[in-house]
């Protein structure tokens, strides 16, 4: 078979990409490969069909009919096992190849598991696919008590989601920081903490596992100081990594992810990256980093599609400038949001970042009633924010962020009021003042 | 699928910070006295003195239905509407991430994200606006319903860059559909296509080239011609402010007063602006123009422009209006009643407009100085109905913009001095006075009266 748009992914980079091709390009055929036999949905969401939140038929980002209208060739139930760039073909796990002209890898991440001895033997559980969420559901059925190892979103979201279910939770992080530590700082993890452990999860911070043994509802956690946690279900949230071992000749250049420019260009001619899967520019350092979160997949799925698709002035203010244009990637800002027990916060861009040098924080903590916010300003910008049952639009804080918008005399103002002193400056920022001159 | 939507269009210097609309909005749609459920907000609490609300903007590539993990949010491609599906959403609020505008957030009395829906296309915050600083465009669905029509004018146009007549002529033509006849007397339309090039015209429609000072009356005959042979046509003239105004004026007062069966369209450019930019009746006091030229001996027009519309009114018309292309949506109900009155008898519509050479501003402001000419009341809207007998303002401004913010825009007033803008201004709230005290009494009061 031979294709003129591949895309080997099919969540939100794949589908932005697909979405822009289809904008500039109605009639190149275009084929997307999924490695699950469903329609196409957001690992993002797994948590949620664990907690009962949402039933699995509701979830689909698009229908039949998106593929149908869009002319899109999606195959599903495949996997890539190989991609051949001197030849530009893909072999499927099935033995078929598919011949591509333009191939856009946006296969996300997959778990990692920690070196603990014992655990790959172990019949343990993680949370990254359609089918890990069934597994975690039918094993949580009959099971009394859980171990969750990791206080990542994956974590956190499944010890919450068990513990609602009835399990007794027992929460093991190796080192002594506090939760979530990629996204919030020890203050306000700390609060986070605080409200997992009141809603009765056993939280096991400073307990290195060094053993994980036995299988179906019957297993045996041990960690460093020799404790055992006897329990029925282990799952693991110890981390991603990019997907991307179908590349078995070492052409495209690979980092933690694979390493692409601001138009989602890898080092080989006509194959595209984005999403949990690339590692692009950094918003901050400037450097090569991953950032696997869904705002950023869509984000480089749509750059990857208009640059594949090929929009002609793009393209060429690209190459001629030599550096962004309006429609490259801007660099990868961290930010997300996590939802626990009726409670809200979000972390954004340089969110873990401490009184020092160049940096000035505003703090605000009631512990007391599970409200904390910080802001990061670098000199009159800001640069990052955490909020716990705050009332901030986050979205607005991100554009004040990325648009680097100097908040002069305004900045004692803001600490004051965040709030309004935020949507009015992007309010004077989004609309252009109309002026009329001869 | 429609092409364009109707909008929630924010007016934030016309804000007075009342609060009304998120009191309107928390009522309507969580029946709470709690403005906390209100999908608009005001922006508040600042030392300075600055008001104006943040709504949904219903964008064309929304952020926030791209990063819904749950295909919660989606874009209706009928209403333009983002819509958020309730049973879907998982509350992981990733969609107020995306969003730059404040227009999804999330409410912690609901525990749930709330957005505008612009209440089904009768948005309740617009209701209560007193300052009328929110306004539901609907001049989308003007577009939506002309898109598909059939263009009856010629896709090259010989007008100067900028010209407000090419969309003026395009519409008027489209929504009158191609059962017409076009009366284009000398002047910018002629020599921009409605007569043509060599023996070839530029319209669609049967159209021809009456002198100046015969427009009506040949448009007239024509119409009486067709009647006669049992063909309903729309008998239309496109004729400048010299041709309908000054040269035009007496073929003009003899078939409204006859009642004849036409809808004549005066574009009023304020001056002879085809063949040199000389002044003409409709040229307003201080003008600019290549006959009233500025100088040591004269400072531009030294009389003021005589009202056209009004006297027009004087006829027994059955429909005189006045329009801007700038409000396209009054613009084609206008010509709709226009048109349908020209079958009953006289229907006059008086079009302001713009030319951006003669009167001397960038190209590009056409529906910008358009605009100014009605907020600061230099231009009313308004339409009155013989079978009514009532003058109404179409588009009353209660707060208008001083008149220097429409003269500032135009380098043919630039000489002016303090005294004469004043002398501008007192003539348009004059006329603005005498309109409402029409409105007020009724047209046959002020017959009576005269």
């Amino acid at each position: 078979m031979q294709t003129k748009y591949l895309i080997i992914g099919s969540s939100h980079a794949g589908l932005s990409a697909a979405d822009e091709i289809r904008v500039q390009d109605q009639k190149g055929t275009l084929t997307m490969i999924s490695m699950e036999n469903c329609l196409p949905y957001s690992p993002t969401i797994l948590p949620y069909i664990v907690e009962g939140k949402v039933e699995e038929k509701d979830i689909y980002l698009r229908d039949e009919k998106y593929f149908k209208d869009n002319k899109i060739n999606y195959l599903r139930g495949k996997k890539v096992i190989q991609v051949s760039t001197k030849t530009s073909k893909v072999t499927l796990d099935d033995g078929s190849e598919i011949g591509y002209k333009k191939l856009l890898v946006a296969t996300g991440s997959e778990p990692t598991l920690p070196p603990t001895p014992g655990l790959k033997e172990s019949s343990h559980l993680v949370l990254r696919t359609m089918e890990d969420a069934r597994k975690i559901n039918q094993a949580a059925q009959n099971a009394k008590s859980a171990v969750v190892m990791g206080t990542g979103l994956v974590g956190m979201h499944a010890a919450e989601a068990l513990g609602k279910k009835g399990l007794t939770v027992e929460l093991i992080r190796g080192r002594r920081r506090a939760v979530l530590p990629n996204y919030f700082d020890n203050d306000s993890g700390d609060l986070i903490h605080k409200v997992f452990v009141d809603n009765g999860i056993r939280c096991n911070l400073d307990h290195q596992v060094t053993q994980v043994e036995g299988k179906n509802g019957n297993l045996k956690v041990t960690v460093k100081d020799g404790t055992v946690f006897e329990t029925n279900m282990v799952v693991v949230g110890t981390g991603v990594k990019s997907r991307m071992n179908f590349f078995t000749t070492p052409d495209v250049e690979l980092g933690e992810g694979i390493l692409v420019d601001n138009m989602m260009r890898t080092s080989v001619k006509n194959v595209w990256a984005a999403g949990d899967v690339a590692q692009a520019t950094d918003f901050f350092s400037q450097k090569k980093e991953l950032n696997p979160i869904l705002p950023d997949a869509f984000e480089q799925g749509k750059i990857a599609g208009l640059s594949m698709a090929g929009d002609p002035a793009v393209i060429l203010a690209f190459e001629e400038i030599g550096r962004q244009v309006a429609l490259s990637y801007p660099g990868g800002v961290s930010m997300n949001t996590f939802n626990f027990y009726g409670n809200r916060s979000f972390a954004l861009g340089l969110s873990l970042v401490e009184e020092k040098d160049d940096y000035e924080v505003h703090k605000k903590n009631v512990p007391e009633k599970c409200i904390y916010q910080k802001l990061v300003f670098q000199d009159d910008v800001l640069v990052g924010a955490i909020g716990i049952n705050i009332t901030i639009d986050p979205g607005v804080m991100m554009n004040l962020i990325r648009r680097g918008i100097h908040l002069n005399k305004a900045r004692d103002e803001f600490i004051e009021k965040p709030l309004d002193m935020s949507r009015r400056l992007m309010w004077n920022n989004w609309r252009g003042v109309v002026k009329i001159g001869r | 699928m429609p092409t364009a939507y109707n909008t929630l269009v924010v007016h934030p210097e016309k804000c007075n910070g009342c609060g009304d609309c998120e009191i309107a909005c928390a009522k309507v749609k969580a029946d709470s006295s709690d403005v906390a459920h209100s999908r608009i907000k005001m922006i508040k609490g600042l030392g300075e003195e600055f008001f104006g609300p943040v709504v949904c903007m219903q964008c064309g590539e929304p952020n926030c239905v791209k990063s819904c993990p749950a295909h919660a949010l989606t874009k209706n491609p009928d209403t333009g509407i983002v819509e958020w599906n309730k049973d879907r959403c998982v509350s992981c609020t990733i969609c107020t991430l995306g969003c730059p505008y404040s227009g999804i957030y999330y409410n912690p009395l609901v525990s749930t994200v709330i957005k505008c829906d612009h209440c089904g296309g009768d948005p309740e915050c617009v209701k209560v606006c007193k300052p009328k600083a929110l306004e539901y465009s609907v001049e989308a669905t003007v577009y939506d319903e002309q898109g598909p029509l059939e263009d009856l004018f010629g896709p090259d146009l010989a007008a100067c860059m900028g010209c407000n007549m090419e969309i003026l002529v395009r519409h008027t033509l489209r929504h009158l559909g191609p059962d017409t006849v076009l009366a284009a007397p000398p002047g910018c339309l002629p020599g921009v296509c409605a007569v043509g090039f060599n023996a070839a015209t530029g319209t669609q429609v049967p159209s021809f080239h009456p002198l100046l000072t015969n427009t009506a009356s040949m448009l007239a005959g024509v119409r009486r011609y067709y009647k006669r042979i049992g063909r309903d046509v729309t008998a239309l003239a496109l004729a400048g402010d010299g041709g309908a105004a000054d040269v035009g004026f007496q073929s003009l007062s003899g078939a409204a007063e006859r009642g004849e069966e036409i809808l004549f369209v005066c574009i009023d450019n304020e001056g002879y602006m085809n063949t040199g930019m000389q002044r003409s009746g409709t040229t307003p006091f201080g003008s600019w123009t290549s006959t009233t030229p500025v100088g040591p001996n004269l400072r531009g027009k030294p009389r003021d422009a005589k009202y056209m519309p009004l006297i027009m009114l004087m006829h027994n018309c059955e429909y005189v209006a006045t329009a801007v292309t700038a409000y396209m949506d009054d613009f084609h109900k206008k010509l709709e009643k226009a048109h349908q009155a020209s079958k009953r008898g006289f229907a006059y519509l008086h079009v302001f407009s713009p030319c951006t050479t003669g009167w001397r501003y960038p190209g590009d402001k056409s529906i910008e100085v358009q605009r100014r000419a009605v907020v600061s009341n230099t231009f009313p809207l308004w339409e009155y109905e013989r079978k009514t007998g009532k003058l109404r303002f179409t588009h009353p401004v209660d707060n208008p913009e001083p008149i220097g913010s429409y003269i500032a825009m135009l380098g043919k007033f630039r000489h002016l001095t303090k005294d004469e803008i004043a002398h501008l201004q007192k003539t348009a709230d004059d006329r603005v006075r005498m309109l409402k005290a029409i409105e007020a009494s009724g047209v046959e009061t002020l017959k009576a009266v005269s």
